[in-house]
C-alpha cells in the first residue's frame, strides 16, 4: 500500500485532465441539450493547434517561451472549429428533433479525425511533442513529472477563471439565464445565439489546455486521441451531473482516481486476478459510472430538473 | 433559409462519410496492372499478380509501406530479368490498417481478382487468423513475411506439442514466436543476467501469445515473474502501471504487442521509476519505437526474427536496388522476408510453368500451392525453405538495443532449442 500517494497522484492528473474536457460537454449540453460527440476531435485539433504554433516558433526556443504560444495557437485551432462546428453543422438543425444533430455531431466527429489524418504533415503517425527535460521532482518513492506541472496549475487556475466568469460577468450571467430558460432569456434581449458561440467557444478553449497539457504529459499527439478522451470527459461530465461545471470537474477526478486504483489494486483482491490491471480500467470505470447513476440518477452534482422538450 | 441550412448539413454529412470510408476500407488498392487473367496466354506475356495484404495506412504504416515496396521490388527484378520467360509479374497492394475485419474482405478481394496467383501478407498474426479460411477455401497460396504467432501453423494445441497444420495455403518467411519468446528469454536471463521480470501484453494474438512463451522460458531457466499486467491497444495512459512496475522490483519488464502502446509504455515506465529495460519482440523493433519513447528507449531490447538484412552479403543486391528504386518509405523489419517471400511465389511459378512444358498452365493458382512447399533458394534473409506446416526452416534471430537514439544489434544466433 506505499504506493497509494503515487497511484492518488497519477489518477488526479488523470482526473484533472479529463475534468478540463468534461468542461466543454457540460456547457454545451446546460445550454442547448445537445451532447456534441466532436468535442473530444476539438480536444485532439488543440493539440495539433498547439504543435503547429511550436513549429512556427524559430528552431530552438526555450520550452517556457514557446508554452503561451502553443496554448494560444491550440486555443485558436480549437475554438474555431468549434465555433464553426456550431454555426454550419448545429444551428442549422437547432429546431430540428433532438436526434439530428447528435447524429450530425457524430458525423462531424470522424470527419474532424479524418481530415487531421488526411491532410496535416506527418498526421498519420502519431507526432512528438516538445516536452521540458529533467528528472521528476521526487520524495523517497513518491515522485511528480515536471511536465504534469503545468496540468497541476492550468486546471485549477482554468477552473476559477471560468466560475468567476459565469458569476459575475454579464455574459456569464446570461449563459446562466439561457441554460434555465432560452425563451424567456430571448425575451428579456439576450442575444442567445451569441451565448451558444460563447459556450461552444469556452469548451473548446478549455479542450486546448488539456491538449497542451496532455502532449506534455504523453509525448505525443495523434489523430485518434480525441476518441477515448472525449469519451472518458464525456462520462466525467455524466458522473458529475451533466450541465454543471463543478461537476465535470468532480466527475473527471473522480474518474481518473477510479481508473488508477481499478488499474493498481483490483488486481491484488483474492479471485480478482484476471480481472485487474489496465486491460480492466475502463470497465471498472464504467461500472462506478452505472452505480453513481443507479443510486443519483442526475450525477454526483446535478440537480433534478424537468426534461424541456 | 431551411434549404440552404438542410444543403450544409448534407454535404456535412456526406464529407464525413466519404472521408471515412476513405479511412477504414482498402479504398486506397493500387493495383499494379488490370486482373487479366492469368491463363489467357495468347500472344506476348501473361500477366501474373502477387497480391499484397499490409497496414499500409494508419499506425503501423512503417512496416505495411516497407512490405508492399520490397514485394513490387521483387516483381520488378524478376521482370527486368525476364526470370520467367512469357510471364510478367505485378501487384496488387490492399490496405488492411492491421484490422482483422478489413484483411477478410481483402481476402476476398484478392481471391476474386483472376490474375492473382500467390499473396504475400498479412503482417498481423490476429488479421492473418481471418484471413487464412479464405485463401485456403480458394486454393490462394499466402505468405506472411512477418506472422510469429505459432497458431496460425501449428495449431492450438501446439503448446502440448500436438502440432496440426491448419491451412495448407499457409506459409511464412518469419519465425514463430515460439522460437522468438524463448530466444528473448534466454538472452535476459543467460546473457543479460536479468532474474526478476514483470510481463505485460496487449491482449493480441501476436503480444499475449509472444508473452506467455517468453514467461514460461524465463521461469523454466530459473527466473521470476515479479508481476503480470495487460493493457489496451490505443491506450495513452501506463502511468498506474507504471507504478506497479517500480513498486514490484523488478529488474526488467517484457512487452508483448507492438511499438505504437510500447513507444509511450517505456517513456512513462521510466518516468514513473521504473528505470529499468524493456524487452519486446519484433513488433517493437522500428524507428517508431525509438521516437514515442522521447528518448526514454535508451538501453531498451527487442529480439527480430533473422539477422540484420544489412549484415548479410546475400542482401547487400536488394538494399542497393531498395535505395535504388526511390522508396520514400525505408524497407522497415520486414522488407527483406516481404521480398524472399515474394520470391518464393515467383520460384513456386517458374517451377510450375517450367513442370508444364515452358506454358503457363491453366490452373496456375494450384499449381503455385504444390510448387511452394517445395521452393528452395537463398534468399537475402538466408536459406528460404517451408517444413511440413508452412513454417520457415530458418531459425535465426539477433538481439537489438537502443543506443544513442537507433537500434544497434547486440547478438545474433540461430536457435536450437
Amino acid at each position: 500500500m506505499h504506493e497509494l500517494p503515487q497511484n492518488l497522484a497519477n489518477g488526479l492528473m488523470l482526473g484533472l485532465m479529463y475534468g478540463l474536457i468534461a468542461i466543454g460537454y457540460t456547457m454545451v449540453y446546460g445550454i442547448v441539450q445537445l451532447i456534441n460527440f466532436a468535442h473530444g476531435e476539438i480536444f485532439m485539433i488543440g493539440g495539433f493547434g498547439a504543435l503547429t504554433a511550436y513549429a512556427a516558433l524559430p528552431h530552438g526556443t526555450s520550452l517556457w517561451l514557446a508554452l503561451p504560444v502553443m496554448i494560444l495557437g491550440g486555443v485558436l485551432a480549437s475554438v474555431l472549429t468549434a465555433t464553426a462546428a456550431e454555426r454550419f453543422a448545429y444551428r442549422p438543425l437547432r429546431t430540428a428533433p433532438r436526434l439530428a444533430p447528435l447524429i450530425t455531431a457524430i458525423g462531424l466527429s470522424i470527419a474532424l479525425q479524418q481530415v487531421v489524418w488526411a491532410f496535416y504533415p506527418g498526421g498519420k503517425k502519431a507526432l512528438s511533442f516538445p516536452q521540458f527535460a529533467g528528472d521528476p521532482i521526487g520524495l523517497g518513492s513518491f515522485h511528480l513529472q515536471r511536465n504534469d506541472l503545468f496540468l497541476l496549475v492550468a486546471a485549477p487556475l482554468c477552473m476559477l477563471v471560468l466560475a468567476a466568469f459565469v458569476r459575475l460577468t454579464r455574459t456569464g450571467r446570461a449563459m446562466q439565464a439561457t441554460a434555465q430558460d432560452p425563451d424567456t432569456a430571448k425575451l428579456m434581449g439576450i442575444d442567445t445565439d451569441r451565448i451558444i458561440v460563447v459556450a461552444f467557444a469556452l469548451g473548446a478553449a478549455f479542450a486546448a489546455v488539456a491538449a497542451v497539457a496532455h502532449g506534455l504529459r504523453y509525448g505525443q499527439v495523434d489523430f485518434t486521441m480525441g476518441f477515448l478522451a472525449g469519451l472518458k470527459a464525456f462520462t466525467a461530465a455524466v458522473l458529475g451531473g451533466i450541465g454543471n461545471i463543478y461537476g465535470a470537474m468532480l466527475g473527471g477526478l473522480v474518474l481518473g482516481v477510479a481508473e488508477s486504483m481499478a488499474t493498481a489494486y483490483v488486481q491484488d483482491v483474492p479471485g480478482m486476478h484476471q480481472l485487474g490491471g489496465g486491460a480492466w480500467a475502463n470497465v471498472w470505470a464504467f461500472v462506478l459510472l452505472i452505480v453513481v447513476l443507479l443510486v443519483r440518477p442526475q450525477g454526483l452534482l446535478g440537480e433534478r430538473v424537468a426534461d424541456r422538450v | 433559409m431551411r434549404k440552404s441550412s438542410l444543403l450544409v448539413v448534407t454535404i456535412a454529412v456526406t464529407a464525413a462519410l466519404t472521408l471515412s470510408a476513405c479511412g477504414s476500407r482498402g479504398g486506397k488498392s493500387d493495383s499494379g496492372a488490370d486482373n487479366a487473367g492469368a491463363n489467357n496466354g495468347n500472344g506476348g506475356s501473361t500477366k501474373v499478380v502477387i497480391g499484397i495484404d499490409a497496414p499500409i495506412s494508419g499506425s503501423l504504416s512503417a512496416l505495411g509501406l516497407g512490405i508492399r515496396n520490397s514485394v513490387e521490388l521483387a516483381t520488378k527484378q524478376a521482370n527486368a530479368k525476364n526470370y520467367v520467360p512469357g510471364v510478367t509479374f505485378s501487384i496488387e497492394a490492399k490496405d488492411d490498417q492491421a484490422n482483422p475485419t478489413t484483411g477478410k474482405q481483402n481476402a476476398t478481394a484478392l481471391v476474386d481478382s483472376k490474375g492473382v496467383v500467390g499473396v504475400v501478407g498479412p503482417l498481423n498474426s490476429s488479421v492473418s487468423l481471418t484471413m487464412q479460411k479464405v485463401f485456403d477455401d480458394a486454393k490462394l497460396a499466402q505468405v506472411s513475411p512477418a506472422n510469429t504467432s505459432p497458431d496460425l501453423s501449428l495449431g492450438p494445441d501446439w503448446g502440448s506439442g500436438k502440432f496440426t497444420r491448419q491451412y495448407q495455403s499457409y506459409f511464412r518467411t518469419a519465425t514463430t514466436d515460439v522460437v522468438q519468446g524463448k530466444f528473448a528469454a534466454q538472452y535476459l536471463y543467460n546473457d543479460a543476467k536479468k532474474t526478476k521480470v514483470y510481463v505485460i501484453d496487449d491482449k493480441k494474438t501476436y503480444g499475449a501469445g509472444l508473452a506467455a512463451i517468453f514467461a514460461d522460458e524465463f521461469k523454466r531457466l530459473g527466473g521470476t515473474v515479479v508481476g503480470t499486467d495487460h493493457i489496451n491497444p490505443g491506450d495513452k495512459d501506463f502511468s498506474a502501471i507504471a507504478t506497479k512496475v517500480a513498486g514490484a522490483g523488478a529488474d526488467s519488464v517484457y512487452y508483448g504487442g507492438e511499438y505504437p502502446d510500447a513507444g509511450p509504455l517505456s517513456d512513462q515506465l521510466k518516468k514513473g521509476g521504473a528505470k529499468v529495460p524493456l524487452f519486446g519482440g519484433d513488433g517493437i523493433y522500428d524507428p517508431e519505437f525509438v521516437k514515442l519513447a522521447n528518448g526514454n528507449g535508451e538501453g531498451d531490447l527487442a529480439t527480430s526474427v533473422g539477422v540484420p538484412v544489412e549484415e548479410l552479403d546475400s542482401a547487400k543486391e536488394f538494399v542497393a536496388n531498395y535505395a535504388a528504386a526511390g522508396y520514400k518509405d525505408p524497407y522497415a523489419a520486414y522488407g527483406g522476408y516481404s521480398y524472399d517471400a515474394a520470391w518464393s511465389i515467383i520460384e513456386a511459378v517458374k517451377a510450375a510453368v517450367e513442370h508444364n512444358g515452358g506454358k503457363v498452365p491453366s490452373d496456375l493458382r494450384t499449381k503455385v500451392l504444390t510448387e511452394l512447399g517445395k521452393v528452395k533458394f537463398t534468399g537475402v534473409t538466408g536459406p528460404v525453405a517451408f517444413d511440413e506446416y508452412g513454417d520457415t526452416t530458418n531459425k535465426q534471430l539477433t538481439v537489438y538495443s537502443v543506443q544513442s537514439g537507433a537500434w544497434k544489434k547486440v547478438k545474433s544466433g540461430t536457435y536450437s532449442g
